[in-house]
C-alpha cells in the first residue's frame, strides 16, 4: 500500500475539486458536532452556576431536622415531631469536635410594615451564630447579640431587597422602626448582597429577628423543644460526614436510644442538595446532547450517501487507478480518508462555530458557557468516527470494483 | 525463455446454468521485444485475452507465465503488483484522469510504485519527452487533442518501463493521420526494445506488426509473420 501522505494528497484533491459539494456535506457534521458543543457547553455552564450558587449557601452545612410524626395517620416528613431540646442544641455547639457552630432557625412569610410602604417578606428567627455559619456579614450596622436572643429583644438584621422595599432605594434602614404583627422592631444591620440560591430564590428579601423574639410575636414553640431546622456548620466540607455521625450518636445517646430504635432525628447536607441539583441539569444536558447526537448522526448519512455518489461518479477514475496498479486497500484507503477528512475537517469547523456562536448567544442572554476540553476531544473524535464508519461501505464498495467492469464504465 | 507463454489456457463464463468459453485452449508465446498485433471479430474473445494478457482478469483454467512468473492463479493484490511492474496499458479511449495535468496522469503508475515525489516528476517529464509532449506537461486532457491525449497514454504506459506495452484499438478513436503517427510511436519503442501487444481490426494497423494473430470463437485461428511497415531492418529481421 502506499504511504498515509500519498492518500492525504489524493483525498484532499479529490475533495478540493468538488469545494461545494464538499462543504455542504460537512455542513451536516459541521452543525451536528456544533449543536453537541454547544449544548454541552450550556449544560455544564448551568451545572458550574448552580454549584457556584450552592456553595453561596455554605459548603459545610448540615441540616439537623427533629424527627418525624408517627400516628394511625401515618408518617409526617421530617421536623413534623419536636425531639431536639435546648440543652441538646447545646450539647451539638460545646461537645462536638467536627462542629463549628450550630443555630437552629425558624420562617414565616408575612407582611412588614415601615412609615412608607409595606411588604411581604421573609422573617427567619435564629440566633447570631446563624450567620457565621453561613458567612454572611453585615455591610452596615451589626447582627443582634446572644443578650438580644436571651431577652427577646425586637432587633432586626434586613437584606437588601428587603430594604429597598421597605425604605426606598439610597435610604438608610439603620435606626428605623419596621412593625412586624403589630410589634415595632429596631433595624440594626443590613446584610451584604447574597443573590438568589439554588432554587432561584432571593435570598435577600428577608429580615432576621432573635429566635425568642420570633417565638414570642410569630410562632409559640414548646419550652423545652428547639423549633424549626437547625443550621450546623462543619469545620471544613471534608468533614461534613464526621460532624453528621457525631450529631447522630451524640443525639441517640441523649435521646436514649436503644440498638433497634429508628433516629428521632434526620440531618442532611448541602453537598446532597448540589449533586441533586446537578443531577437534573445533567439530565436535560444529556437529552439536548442526545437530540444534537442524533444531528451529527444524520450528518453521516450525508457523508455516506456524497461518498457513494463520488465512488460511482469517479468508477472509470478507479479503474485507470486499479490498471496502472493501484491495490484494492489503495483505493479503499483513498475514499476512506476522503470521507474522515470530511468529517473532521467537519468536527473542527463545528467546534469552532459552537464555541463561537455559544459565547454569543451566552453573552446576549446571560448564561454562563463552560466548555470542557474533554468534550471538545470527544466531538472531534465522534466527527472523526463517523467519517470512519459512514465512510467504509463506500470506500469497501470502490476498492472491490472489478477493473475491467470499471474501465468500460460509462 | 518467452515473455509470455499460454498453456492450455480456457476461460469459461458462467451465465445461469449454462456455461460460455470466451477462450479455449489458447497456446501461445510471445518473445521479448515482439511486435503483435491481434485482429478477430467482436466476440472472438480478443478482449478476453487482452485483459488476461494484462492481468486484468485470471484464466478459468491453464496456465499463464508472464516474465518467468505464473500469474494464472494470483490474488487481485498480487495482479495489481505485476500490473504496476510489468505492463502499461494504452485504451482506445485514452482513459486518463480527467482535470489532471498531463504530467499528473504520467505520474500515477508511480505514485503505486511508491517513487518519490521527486522521481516522479523526472521520469514523467522525460517520458512526456519521449512522446513529443514534454511543453504539454501542464495541460489537462481537455486541452488536448485526441493524438495528444494517446500520447500522454502511451507515457503513463512507459513511465515504468516495463517489459510489455498491451494497446486495445490504440487508433480506434483517431482519424488515419493521427493513427499513422501513433503507430510510428508505438514501432519507435518496439524497437527501443519493449514487447509490444495491440489489439485492432484494421489491416492496415495490424500492417505495422511483425506478428498477426487473429482469433475466431475463442481460438487462434492464425499466427502469421510479416514484414512491418516500417521495418527498419534492425527491429524486424531479430525476430523474422
Amino acid at each position: 500500500m502506499i504511504s498515509a501522505t500519498e492518500i492525504l494528497r489524493l483525498s484532499g484533491r479529490a475533495l478540493r475539486r468538488n469545494k461545494l459539494r464538499s462543504f455542504l456535506t460537512a455542513l451536516g457534521i459541521i452543525i451536528g458536532v456544533a449543536a453537541v458543543i454547544f449544548m454541552q457547553s450550556i449544560g455544564e455552564g448551568a451545572k458550574a452556576r448552580i454549584r457556584a450558587q450552592i456553595e453561596s449557601t455554605g459548603t459545610n452545612i448540615v441540616m439537623l431536622f427533629s424527627g418525624t410524626s408517627q400516628g394511625p395517620g401515618g408518617r409526617g416528613g421530617a421536623g413534623t415531631q419536636p425531639s431536639i431540646t435546648w440543652e441538646d442544641l447545646r450539647a451539638i455547639q460545646t461537645e462536638l469536635p467536627s462542629v463549628l457552630a450550630a443555630a437552629p432557625q425558624m420562617n414565616a412569610g408575612q407582611p412588614v410594615i415601615s412609615e412608607t410602604n409595606t411588604w411581604n417578606t421573609q422573617i427567619t428567627g435564629t440566633t447570631p451564630e446563624f450567620f457565621q455559619i453561613r458567612n454572611w456579614p453585615v455591610s452596615s450596622g451589626a447582627i443582634f447579640t446572644a443578650s438580644d436572643q436571651a431577652s427577646a429583644a425586637k432587633n432586626a438584621v434586613i437584606g437588601q431587597t428587603a430594604a429597598e422595599n421597605l425604605f426606598g432605594a439610597g435610604v438608610d434602614p439603620i435606626g428605623q422602626i419596621v412593625r412586624i404583627r403589630d410589634a415595632p422592631f429596631t433595624i440594626i444591620g443590613v446584610l451584604e448582597k447574597k443573590g438568589q440560591n439554588g432554587m432561584g430564590q432571593d435570598q435577600d428579601d428577608v429580615i432576621f429577628i432573635p429566635l425568642s423574639a420570633f417565638q414570642t410575636r410569630m410562632q409559640r414553640g414548646l419550652g423545652k423543644f428547639v423549633p424549626g431546622r437547625i443550621f450546623v456548620s462543619a469545620t471544613s466540607p471534608d468533614t461534613i460526614p464526621r460532624a453528621r455521625a457525631e450529631i447522630a450518636s451524640l443525639l441517640r445517646e441523649r435521646h436514649r436510644l436503644g440498638p433497634e430504635d429508628e433516629d428521632d432525628f434526620s440531618t442532611s447536607s448541602m453537598a446532597e442538595m448540589t449533586s441533586m441539583l446537578t443531577t437534573t441539569t445533567e439530565t436535560m444536558t444529556l437529552l439536548l446532547s442526545s437530540i444534537a447526537l442524533v444531528s451529527l448522526i444524520v450528518g453521516g448519512i450525508g457523508v455516506m450517501n456524497i461518498m457513494l455518489v463520488s465512488v460511482t461518479e469517479r468508477t472509470r477514475e478507479i479503474g485507470i487507478r486499479m490498471a496502472v496498479g493501484a491495490q484494492p486497500a489503495d483505493i479503499l484507503a483513498q475514499f476512506l480518508i476522503e470521507a474522515l477528512v470530511l468529517a473532521a475537517v467537519g468536527g473542527m469547523l463545528g467546534i469552532v462555530f459552537g464555541i463561537g456562536i455559544g459565547h454569543l448567544l451566552a453573552a446576549k442572554f446571560g448564561w454562563t458557557m463552560l466548555t470542557r476540553p474533554a468534550i471538545v476531544l470527544l466531538a472531534l473524535g465522534v466527527s472523526a468516527g463517523v467519517g470512519v464508519v459512514f465512510g467504509l461501505y463506500p470506500a469497501r464498495k470502490a476498492s472491490r470494483l472489478d477493473p475491467i467492469d470499471a474501465l468500460r464504465y460509462e | 525463455m518467452a515473455l509470455i507463454e499460454l498453456r492450455a489456457l480456457r476461460k469459461v463464463y458462467q451465465s445461469g446454468d449454462s456455461e460460455f468459453a470466451a477462450l479455449h485452449d489458447v497456446n501461445l508465446d510471445i518473445d521479448r521485444g515482439e511486435f503483435v498485433a491481434i485482429s478477430g471479430s467482436s466476440g472472438s474473445g480478443k478482449s478476453t485475452l487482452m485483459n488476461i494478457l494484462g492481468c486484468l482478469d485470471s484464466p478459468s483454467q491453464g496456465s499463464y507465465v508472464l516474465a518467468e512468473r505464473d500469474v494464472a492463479r494470483l490474488s487481485r493484490l498480487e495482479l495489481a503488483r505485476i500490473r504496476n511492474e510489468f505492463i502499461g496499458f494504452v485504451f482506445q479511449n485514452f482513459n486518463l484522469l480527467s482535470r489532471t495535468s498531463a504530467a499528473e496522469n504520467v505520474e500515477l503508475p508511480l505514485i503505486y510504485a511508491k517513487v518519490p515525489p521527486g522521481e516522479r516528476h523526472r521520469r514523467a517529464k522525460e517520458a512526456l519527452d519521449r512522446v513529443g509532449l514534454a511543453h504539454r506537461a501542464g495541460h489537462t486532457p481537455s486541452q488536448l487533442s485526441g493524438g495528444q491525449q494517446q500520447r500522454v497514454a502511451i507515457a503513463r504506459a512507459l513511465v515504468t518501463r516495463p517489459p510489455l506495452i498491451l494497446a486495445d484499438e490504440p487508433t480506434g478513436n483517431l482519424d488515419s493521420a493521427t493513427s499513422v503517427e501513433i503507430m510510428k510511436l508505438l514501432t519507435d519503442l518496439q524497437q527501443s526494445g519493449i514487447t509490444i501487444v495491440f489489439v485492432t481490426h484494421e489491416p492496415d494497423i495490424a500492417a505495422y506488426a511483425a506478428r498477426k494473430l487473429a482469433l475466431k470463437d475463442g481460438g487462434i485461428i492464425s499466427d502469421v509473420r510479416q514484414t512491418p511497415m516500417l521495418a527498419s531492418a534492425a527491429g524486424a529481421e531479430v525476430h523474422a
